[in-house]
């Protein structure tokens, strides 16, 4: 069985490798999609040969999911023609894509939590027979898993898996499903540095066997490490398809971006809003939290964080980032020890009570965690704030529109329509809002988790200089990252979290991978050392 | 929020077509299956008709039918607007009614002006403790509510029956349990010489609160967002428990007026067939008119509407009455069939 599909993925790989001048194994011609009067779509064409990894890259809202949707059968286009090895197909559903070779890995998952890795794959394969062919279908995740470096465990429940093996997961139910085109939308955004280091091999693996590989990405450092060619989206439409070695950083955000300058935040300075430096605005001392429920458990954590500095805080993914995020907020109480805000003990504070001391959150996932997708944008920037905007039983929508104005207008951010439901925002259109809302009250400390997570290039400059700008104002940041370059440019200090503890320390002159990197995996004798 | 006058129009325009749509369906089905049983079904329609809206009591009794169903169904939709599923509108009703009979019972010399407030009073907290014991459950995790809410539903008429068997049982009526007959001044005023009584003006308040608090409020806001997006909300501050309990007692509040207008108005003392599931059929009206309180009541009036198809083909047509759930099972097939997926059907 092994040596059949060794020998069967050696001949594509061959015919692939030998026939430059053969069709493409799925080509798009004169594809047009629209959404009313959104042109979502208009490509004139767009390719991907065998043993090659194309980038779809693009800003938010480019048109990239689009496309990739369009070749999956997820949507009809409203005009234009498919190709697969050169012959044209109909691609009316994922059903027919996937009979066509054709494999999508999306940005949300879809497998069934409840269910083991094995009866998640086994369930994705064409014709099942009613008796599932175990001991065939095992054998073949497993002669995959190895090469392609997708090892796992095939009797785990797929929901208690990390995220990265999640994804390992979608990978493998397409692969023995025998997809020869292998989408993958935004494959790194949920993925901590590592991981994606793992996919990228993978990727390269699969593409030494002759698969074609489609990467939407909007991050220029994932196209420049891995595509062999890049198709910049712009508008819904691809303005230029680069090869790799002609790719550089500032032709393809030039592509990117067109003639638009970039859009970064004007000097914010208020002196209204400014801050007593050097007060010690967030305390802990000696804090546990109890674990349970998917939380990972805090143990012993002592930290200061003073007015005017941004602290960083390091670690692999599930280290407690998150519990320690929500610690601060309100969200988890302390077992033992104790939160202190400005020198109050806040340990049992409410959220409502630790928000209205001026602390404000910006989440990873602003349409899971900070907005309501179904009320309007209006709606979703007067939640949270107390009752700061209540006129008896009401809303003061007046004043409300005049601060979120001011605040979007501070930020630099263009004013999307207040009436529009937050869910037709796109990802980083709502991370706008969110921030918006957070800023506007002149926090004293802001905690952000994640807070480029997703964004494409623009946003995470815009973000980032955001805070920095927060902290000359006076404010208190704390930022949770698993992105190294984003914590050693942005940090003043950096804690690193392993286990739920605070496993090391560091300034600003350590900032060094080889330095930071061990005690996030538990070796501490190098910071010890340092 | 700020609509012109034209999409108001659409919208009104589009519902009502929605709304005739649904009921022609429904008719059209049902009318095969009297041609089934051997009815002619053109026949019994028109009896109904006559019967309905030919004089003047025959649309009183719709409206009398109307008041439970609406107060029922804002018992289920204030729930549901922060994601709850209260299925229990049926025992608060009745607990609603229990309450308010101990009340009338034990002060039955007072004056009406003190005891009706007294009995809408208690009315309302009986069935709202009674909807409060799913919302603790529920706000401490232990139970979900929408168990809870059915299961409670089991409980409360066997506490009317306890009482109208036992302390409560009359002297006069020996042989038929059910409690004494309430004094003049316990009795619910109603209108123009009919049945129609005073809680007609509970299902319009409570429908109206329930319309400005959802929409002009910051209240209202807050539950949609609980509804919208729990964890969002929780993030965000809104004291979610609050929510959950407060809620709870209101929409259980509100479905034991309609218990306490029972005994009240109509039956004038507590018996044991109080409702023949009035909260059953609300949590469907709820469900039908979505968010809408004017969808709660021309669903009211369809569901009104249809429990009088039932009456009259049992007299005229020698139909049981049982025929008429096959209806209001074909009407939530109809309805739920023209939702698209994932809409406001929560």
């Amino acid at each position: 069985m092994r040596a059949a599909d060794g020998k069967g993925l050696r001949i594509r790989a061959n015919r692939a490798m030998t026939g430059e001048g053969e069709a493409p194994l799925l080509e798009a011609k004169g594809i047009v999609k629209r959404f009313g009067s959104l042109l979502a779509n208009e490509i004139s064409d767009f390719s991907v040969r065998g043993g090659e990894v194309v980038a779809l890259l693009g800003e938010n809202g480019a048109g990239k999911s689009t496309l990739a949707k369009i070749l999956y059968g997820y949507y009809a286009p409203d005009a234009g023609e498919i190709f697969v090895n050169g012959r044209q197909v109909e691609i009316a559903s994922p059903h027919d894509a996937r009979a066509l070779g054709i494999g999508m890995v999306f940005q949300n998952f879809t497998l069934v939590p409840a269910l083991s890795v094995f009866d998640n794959v086994a369930l994705f394969q064409k014709n099942l027979p009613a008796v599932v062919p175990r001991a065939e279908i095992l054998k073949r995740m497993r002669h995959y898993a190895e090469r392609f470096r997708l090892t796992l465990d095939p009797w785990m429940q797929a929901g208690q898996l990390a995220v990265g093996d999640q994804q390992k997961v979608e990978i493998l139910k397409q692969l023995l499903a025998g997809a020869r085109v292998l989408i993958l939308d935004e494959p790194t955004k949920v993925l901590a540095p590592q991981e994606s280091e793992g996919l990228f091999k993978t990727l390269t693996e699969l593409r030494a066997q002759g698969l074609g590989i489609v990467l939407i990405t909007h991050k220029l450092r994932e196209v420049l490490a891995c595509a062999d060619r890049i198709a910049v989206m712009r508008h819904g439409r691809v303005v230029g398809v680069v090869g790799r070695r002609e790719a550089k950083e500032e032709n393809l955000l030039a592509l990117m971006f067109g003639d638009k300058p970039m859009e970064l935040p004007s000097p914010l300075l208020d002196p209204a809003g400014r801050h007593d430096r050097g007060v010690c605005a967030l305390e802990m001392v000696g804090v546990s939290t109890t674990g349970g429920a998917g939380h990972i458990p805090l143990r012993n954590v002592s930290m200061k964080l003073r007015s005017g500095e941004i602290v960083g805080v390091a670690g692999v993914s599930g280290n407690g980032q998150r519990e320690f995020g929500d610690l601060i907020l309100g969200l988890l109480q302390p077992e033992t020890g104790s939160k202190l805000l400005w020198g109050e003990d806040a340990s049992r504070w409410s959220i409502a009570a630790v928000r209205d001391k001026g602390v404000a959150s910006i989440p990873d996932d602003p349409l899971a965690l900070a907005c309501v997708p179904g009320l309007t944008v209006r709606e979703n920037l007067v939640l949270g704030s107390g009752a700061r905007y209540s006129t008896g039983l009401g809303v003061d929508w007046p004043r409300l529109d005049a601060d979120m104005n001011r605040s979007f207008a501070r930020l630099g951010f263009s004013r999307p329509n207040f009436e529009s439901r937050a869910a037709t925002l796109s990802g980083g259109n709502l991370q706008r809002v969110v921030l918006a809302r957070e800023l506007a009250q002149q926090p004293r400390l802001i905690v952000a988790l994640y807070p480029t997570r997703g964004l494409d290039a623009r946003s995470t400059i815009m973000v980032r200089a955001l805070l920095r700008d927060m902290r000359d104002r006076g404010a208190a940041v704390l930022l949770i990252s698993e992105d190294l370059d984003e914590l050693f440019e942005v940090s003043d200090r950096l804690l690193v979290l392993f286990h739920g503890a605070v496993a090391a320390e560091f300034s600003p002159e350590d900032f060094r991978a080889d330095l930071v990197g061990p005690p996030m995996i538990g070796v501490t004798e190098h910071s010890d050392a340092a | 929020m700020r609509l012109d006058g034209a999409t108001l129009w659409t919208c009104a325009s589009a519902r009502a077509k929605a709304f005739a749509l649904v009921t022609a369906a429904a008719l059209g089905v049902f009318a095969s299956l009297l041609v089934a049983a051997g009815k002619d079904p053109l026949e019994a329609y028109i009896d109904t008709l006559t019967y309905v809206f030919g004089n003047a009591y025959g649309f009183s009794e719709l409206l009398v039918r109307m008041i439970p169903l609406m107060l029922t169904a804002v018992a289920a939709a204030l729930p549901a607007r922060i994601g709850l599923i209260n299925v229990g509108a049926e025992g608060q009703l009745y607990m609603g009614a229990w309450l308010a009979t101990a009340g009338a019972l034990a002060f039955s010399d007072q004056p009406a002006f003190v005891l009706l407030p007294l009995l809408t009073l208690l009315g309302f907290v009986g069935g709202g403790m009674w909807a409060l014991i799913a919302g603790v459950l529920r706000a401490l995790r232990l139970v979900n509510e929408t168990i809870s809410t059915l299961l409670l539903n089991y409980i409360a008429p066997l506490i009317v029956s306890y009482f109208i068997f036992g302390p409560w049982r009359s002297p006069e009526t020996a042989s038929y349990p059910q409690s004494p007959a309430f004094a003049e001044a316990a009795r619910l005023p109603t209108f123009f010489h009919s049945r129609v009584h005073f809680g007609l003006v509970y299902a319009m308040a409570s429908l109206v609160l329930y319309w400005l608090v959802m929409t002009r409020t910051r209240i209202g806001l807050d539950m949609r967002a609980i509804g919208g997006n729990p964890e969002a909300a929780r993030r965000l501050g809104i004291p979610i428990v609050r929510y959950i309990l407060t809620v709870m007692f209101i929409a259980g509040g509100v479905a034991g007026l309609a218990g306490m207008a029972e005994v009240a108005a109509i039956q004038g003392r507590l018996v044991s067939e109080l409702s023949p599931g009035y909260g059953f059929i609300g949590f469907l009206v709820a469900w039908l008119a979505g968010t809408s309180a004017v969808g709660v009541v021309t669903m009211s009036f369809l569901f009104a509407l249809i429990s009088s198809v039932g009456d009259i083909l049992q007299i005229t047509q020698g139909v049981p009455y049982a025929v008429v759930n096959i209806l209001m099972a074909v009407i939530l097939f109809i309805v739920l069939g023209r939702r698209t997926v994932g809409s406001a059907a929560r």
